[in-house]
C-alpha cells in the first residue's frame, strides 16, 4: 500500500491550529526555517482510512494467539486503558507540585508496595523505562554499592549461555567485563563452572529464573550462596516472572536486586514495541542507591524525595513511564491475592502444550516446564529440510502468530512457546493442532511449507537485501512530486 | 482442582474446572502443585500474597477515580507548566488508533508479515522525524528526551573514540542528571558550560568543545530562550566534538532543522507532539542522525525491502547492531522502545500538515509575546523565545507558584529548583491551548501575588 507521504497533496490539510488573532513575532532570520517541512498534505478522511489500514495488516493479541516467548503476550484489559485515560491521570504535568500530584504519588506508593511483596525485597524504584533499563540500573547499584565499600576491583559480571542478549548489552554500557557460565543437560547453571568463574573481581550475576529454557534452576540456592560467600551481587532479569508470582520470589531465591517487567508479567500493552515499564527491587542495604527522586509516604501526604545524597542519579525523565503504573496499577487490583492463579495459570497452560507437542518436535529438556517452553524443528530439518522459520511462517497462515525462534541460542532451530494464563483450552488446541499438522506437511508438502505465509499481506521479505542497501525513510523522489505525477499505487 | 483462595478476576483467565483436570491428566500430573516441585522447596513461598483484595472492574474504576480526582490536572487548573512537557492539544485521532488492538496489543515486529502496519508506521514516522530534523536516519524511538541524551554520547564514544562530553547547561536538567549517570559506565565525563545571560556563548562551547567527543545544546533552550544554534555547532564542530541540538518538534515548523546547520544528531522529547503529560510518561524520545551514524544508531530501525513476489514491503534492519544478535558488542541494549507512543507523535504529524505544524508555531510564539507583554514583571532573559518565558519574580518564585496556585492558576516552573541563583525565575509555557483570556488572567493573578 502507499505511504501516508505518497497521499500527499499539497494544499490539502486536516488539522487546524486556532490563532486568537494575536500578531506572530519575527524570529531571528538566522534561526528561522528556511524550508517547511515535507511532512503529508492530507484530509482527516485520509489519515483515518490510512492508519485504519494500517490496523488492518498487523496482528496484535486482539488478533489471536500470539506465544510469542519470554515475551507474555497475555490479554490487555481494557479497563486499564480507561483508567490510564482519565483526566486526572492523563492530564497531569510532571512537575505540579507533589501537593497537587497525590493521588499520583499515592498510586505510585501503592503499586511499589505490591511489587515489594511480590519481589520479597523491602524497597522499588519505579524509574527504570523498560526491563533493559532496569538492568542497566540494577548494574550501576552494584557499581555504586562496590564502590561505596571501597572495592572498585569487582569488575565482572556473570551470565547464564542462556541469558537474553540484553543482559551482556548492559554489562558492556555499564562498563563492566562479562564472564560466561554454561547450563547443564538438565538445563540448569553448571555448578563447577561457575565456582571456576567467580573470584574477588566478580561484582555479581544475571539471571532470569525460570531461564530462557522455561526451566526454574534447582541449585539456586547453592548459585546464591557462591557469590554471596565472596561478597558479589545477584541480580534476578524478572523477564520470566510471570511464572512464579505468589509461588516463589526473587527476594527468597536469594537475589539482591530484582527488575520487573510492567509490560509482561502486568500487562502494559506492548503497543507494537513499547512502552514498557521496568522497576527495580533491591535488598535494604542498596537502598541508599536507588535511582533519584524515590517516591516516599510521611503520614497521610506522599512526595518526590530529591534529597538523596548517595543515589545513582536519574535515568531517565521525570519520576518514570506513570501512564505504564496506572495500568499495572489496576492489573494487580483486579487480582488482588489471586495474582498467584494467574503464574498457576501460565504455567498449566504451557505444560498442556507442552505435553501434546513432545512427539513431533524435540524437545531438548525433558523436564516439566514452567510459563514457556523451548522446542526444536532440529529433526524436521535434518529429515525434510524444514527449519523453524518455515514451522514460524506457516503458522501465520493459520491464524497464529509465530513463537520466537532461533533463541536461546544454546538450542538449535529453536522454538520458544508462551501461551500465557489468558487462553481458553480450545485456544491452546487449536495451535497445538496447528502445529502437529505443520509437521505433517514438513513431511508430506515441505515445498508449500516453504512458500509460507500464503494468506498475509506480503509474501516473505528479503531481510538480506534490507540491511545491505539500507532504505530507512521515504526519498521524496522528486518526479513524484510534480503536479502532473503519474499514480502509482 | 478446587481452590480456597479468595476469587480472582475470572475474566482475565479462562480454565473451567473441567479445562483444569483435563489438561492435568494430559500432562500426567495430580495437581499444579506438581508442576512447580522444580522449585527447591527452600525457595518455594509458603502464604498468600499479602497484597489488597481484588476489586471487580466499577470498583476498580470508582477507587481508580478517586485517586485521579485528587490531582490537579492542566484541565482542572489552568496551568503554565513546560519545562520539557507541554500541554499541546492532541487530536482525536491519536486516541482513535492507539487504541486500535491490533497496533496497542502487538509487540515488536520481529515477524514482518504479520505486522507490517507497525512497520510501515514507524518507516513513515522515521521519515517525518528525518524531515523535521534534516537528518539522514531515525531510529524507532527511544524512551524519552533524557535518555536519547545518553545514547547519543554512547554513539559520540564509539565514533571519536574520545571520552569528554560537553552539555550546555541550559540544556535540561533531567538529560543532563541522565548523562552523568550513563557516562561512568561509558568511560566518558561530563564538563558542563555555564550560560551567559541566558544562552550559551559560542566562544565558551568552542572552548569546551576542544578534544571532546560530543557537545550538547538545547534549542529552545531550557529558559525558553533561542540560542545561537548555528554558532553552537560550528563551535562543537572546531574542535572534533559532534554538535548536537536537543529540539522540540513543535517547534520545527518555524525553526531550522539541526541538519541544516551542521548539527551530526538531533535528539529531543516527543511529547510535545502527540503525547499526553501523563505525569511524565510514557512519552517517546527521538534520536536522528547523518548517515555515517546508521550502523551505530541504538534500537529498532525499519527498513524497505521487496517480498518475493517484488511487492515492497517493510522489516527490521541492521539488525547486528542490536543485542539480540550482537550481545555484548551491541550498540545498545534497548529491547521495548516507545513505538506506541512514536505513532502518536506520526499520527499527528500527519494531522498537522506542514502549514498546521507551522500555524502551531505561530500560536505559541505569538501568544509568549502577548505574555510578555501582558504580565509586570521583568523577563530574566534579554533574548528571543519561542513558546516559553522566564520572568524576574520579586519574591521567591516557589513562593509565587505557591500563592498562585491559591487562585486556581498554576504560573509555571520555578527554575530554581534546578538552577541555583535563579530562585526568583518563573518559567511560563504557552502552547495553543492557552487563550489570550488565559494569559490576561495569568498576568492578573501575578499582579496580585507578586505585589
Amino acid at each position: 500500500m502507499e505511504l501516508i507521504f505518497e497521499k500527499s497533496r499539497p494544499g490539502r490539510r486536516a488539522g487546524r491550529v486556532p490563532s486568537y488573532g494575536l500578531p506572530v513575532p519575527e524570529l531571528p532570520a538566522e534561526l528561522a526555517r528556511q524550508r517547511p517541512p515535507r511532512l503529508p498534505e492530507v484530509p482527516e478522511n485520509e489519515v483515518v482510512r490510512h492508519f485504519t489500514a494500517l490496523a488492518d495488516r498487523n496482528f496484535g493479541i486482539d488478533t489471536g494467539f500470539y506465544p510469542l516467548g519470554s515475551c507474555t503476550m497475555k490479554h490487555n484489559p481494557r479497563v486499564n486503558e480507561r483508567a490510564a485515560a482519565l483526566q486526572g491521570f492523563r492530564d497531569l504535568h510532571p512537575l505540579q507540585e507533589d501537593e497537587g500530584a497525590q493521588g499520583a504519588l499515592e498510586l505510585m506508593w501503592e503499586l511499589q508496595q505490591i511489587l515489594v511483596e511480590v519481589a520479597g525485597l523491602p524497597a522499588v524504584t519505579l524509574q527504570p523505562a523498560a526491563g533493559s533499563q532496569g538492568e542497566l540500573t540494577g548494574l550501576m547499584l552494584m557499581r555504586a554499592a562496590f564502590a561505596d565499600r571501597g572495592e572498585q576491583g569487582r569488575n565482572v559480571i556473570v551470565t547464564a549461555d542462556t541469558a537474553h542478549g540484553t543482559n551482556p548489552a548492559s554489562v558492556t554500557m555499564a562498563g563492566f567485563e562479562l564472564a560466561k557460565v554454561a547450563t547443564t543437560d538438565r538445563g540448569n547453571l553448571d555448578l563447577d563452572d561457575l565456582r571456576a568463574k567467580v573470584d574477588d573481581r566478580t561484582a555479581g550475576l544475571m539471571l532470569t529464573n525460570p531461564s530462557t529454557l522455561g526451566l526454574f534452576d534447582e541449585g539456586i540456592e547453592e548459585v546464591a550462596r557462591i557469590f554471596h560467600e565472596r561478597g558479589a551481587l545477584l541480580y534476578y532479569d524478572g523477564a520470566n516472572l510471570n511464572a512464579v508470582v505468589g509461588r516463589s520470589r526473587p527476594g527468597d531465591m536469594g537475589f539482591d536486586i530484582v527488575h520487573y517487567n510492567l509490560h509482561k508479567t502486568f500487562s502494559q500493552p506492548h503497543g507494537g514495541g513499547g512502552p514498557g515499564g521496568g522497576p527495580v527491587a533491591v535488598v535494604g542495604e542498596l537502598e541508599p542507591f536507588l535511582p533519584s527522586p524515590a517516591v516516599v509516604r510521611d503520614g497521610d501526604v506522599f512526595r518526590l524525595d530529591h534529597d538523596r545524597p548517595k543515589s545513582i542519579g536519574r535515568v531517565r525523565g521525570y519520576a518514570g513511564p506513570f501512564g505504564v503504573f496506572v495500568r499495572s496499577y489496576a492489573f494487580m487490583r483486579a487480582y488482588g491475592p489471586a495474582l498467584t492463579e494467574m503464574s498457576e495459570t501460565a504455567v498449566l497452560n504451557a505444560n498442556y502444550v507442552l505435553a501434546l507437542l513432545e512427539d513431533r518436535y524435540d524437545l531438548p529438556y525433558d523436564r516439566h516446564c514452567m510459563h514457556e517452553f523451548v522446542l526444536s524443528a532440529r529433526t524436521l530439518k535434518r529429515e525434510h529440510g524444514i527449519t523453524a522459520l518455515d514451522v514460524a511462517k506457516r503458522l501465520m497462515d493459520h491464524g497464529i502468530h509465530p513463537p520466537t525462534i532461533y533463541f536461546p541460542l544454546v538450542v538449535q532451530e529453536a522454538l520458544m512457546i508462551e501461551p500465557t494464563e489468558t487462553e481458553t483450552k480450545e485456544r491452546l488446541d487449536e495451535f497445538v493442532a496447528a502445529m502437529r499438522s505443520i509437521a505433517d506437511e514438513a513431511a508430506n508438502d515441505p515445498e508449500t511449507l516453504k512458500q509460507a505465509p500464503l494468506t498475509r499481506p506480503v509474501r516473505r521479505l528479503d531481510e538480506v537485501k534490507a540491511a545491505k542497501e539500507p532504505v530507512v525513510r521515504y526519498a521524496f523522489d522528486e518526479a513524484r512530486e510534480s503536479p502532473d505525477r503519474i499514480e502509482t499505487g | 482442582m478446587s481452590t480456597s483462595r479468595p476469587s480472582g478476576p475470572a475474566g482475565y483467565l479462562s480454565l473451567t474446572d473441567a479445562d483444569r483436570d483435563a489438561m492435568l491428566e494430559a500432562i500426567g500430573v495430580e495437581s499444579v502443585d506438581a508442576l512447580f516441585e522444580q522449585i527447591p522447596e527452600g525457595v518455594r513461598f509458603g502464604r498468600a500474597l499479602d497484597v489488597p483484595d481484588a476489586l471487580p472492574e466499577a470498583a476498580l474504576v470508582r477507587h481508580l477515580e478517586e485517586l485521579a480526582g485528587r490531582n490537579a490536572d492542566t484541565a482542572s487548573e489552568l496551568s503554565f507548566l513546560g519545562m520539557g512537557i507541554y500541554d499541546h492539544y492532541v487530536p482525536a485521532i491519536v486516541d482513535a488508533f492507539l487504541s486500535r488492538g491490533e497496533l496497542l496489543t502487538a509487540y515488536t515486529p520481529y515477524q514482518p508479515e504479520m505486522s507490517q502496519g507497525i512497520l510501515q508506521a514507524i518507516f513513515e514516522y522515521q521519515t517525518a522525524i528525518c524531515e523535521l530534523t534534516g537528518m539522514d536516519v531515525s531510529n524507532a524511538s527511544g524512551y524519552d528526551g533524557a535518555t536519547v541524551a545518553a545514547d547519543a554520547c554512547f554513539i559520540a564514544r564509539a565514533h571519536t573514540g574520545r571520552t569528554r562530553i560537553v552539555l550546555a547547561e541550559t540544556l535540561h536538567p533531567m538529560a543532563r542528571q541522565v548523562v552523568k549517570t550513563y557516562a561512568p559506565g561509558f568511560g566518558m565525563e561530563v564538563v558542563e558550560v555555564a550560560h551567559d545571560g541566558g544562552t550559551t556563548d559560542p566562544a565558551r562551547f568552542a572552548e569546551a568543545a576542544d578534544d571532546a567527543a560530543i557537545a550538547i545544546f538545547q534549542q529552545p533552550n531550557a529558559f525558553g530562550c533561542l540560542e545561537p544554534a548555528p554558532e553552537l555547532a560550528a563551535a562543537a564542530a572546531e574542535g572534533g566534538a559532534l554538535p548536537v541540538a536537543h529540539v522540540d518538534l513543535a517547534s520545527l515548523g518555524l525553526l531550522e532543522a539541526p541538519g541544516n546547520y551542521g548539527c551530526a544528531m538531533a535528539i529531543g522529547e516527543g511529547q510535545s507532539i502527540g503525547n499526553y503529560q501523563s505525569y511524565g510518561g510514557p512519552h517517546y524520545g527521538f534520536l536522528a542522525a547523518r548517515s555515517e551514524f546508521i550502523r551505530r544508531m541504538p534500537g529498532r530501525i525499519v527498513g524497505e525491502t521487496t517480498d518475493l513476489e517484488g511487492e515492497r514491503g517493510f522489516v527490521l534492519t541492521l539488525q547486528t547492531r542490536e543485542q539480540h544478535i550482537r550481545r555484548e558488542k551491541a550498540t545498545s541494549n534497548m529491547t521495548t522502545n516507545q513505538t506506541l507512543l512514536a505513532l502518536g507523535g506520526l499520527i499527528t504529524l500527519c494531522w498537522l500538515g506542514p502549514e498546521g505544524l507551522r500555524e502551531l508555531g505561530e500560536t505559541c510564539a505569538a501568544l509568549a509575546a502577548y505574555a510578555k507583554e501582558r504580565v509586570a514583571l521583568p523577563v530574566a532573559f534579554d533574548r528571543p523565545t519561542f513558546k516559553e518565558v522566564a520572568f524576574r519574580t520579586p519574591i521567591p518564585a516557589r513562593e509565587v507558584v505557591t500563592r498562585a496556585r491559591e487562585h486556581g492558576v498554576h504560573p509555571g516552573y520555578p527554575l530554581g529548583r534546578d538552577y541555583p541563583g535563579l530562585d526568583d525565575v518563573l518559567l511560563v509555557a504557552l502552547t495553543e491551548k492557552r487563550t489570550p483570556a488565559d494569559v490576561d488572567r495569568l498576568a492578573e493573578v501575578l499582579a496580585e501575588v507578586t505585589a
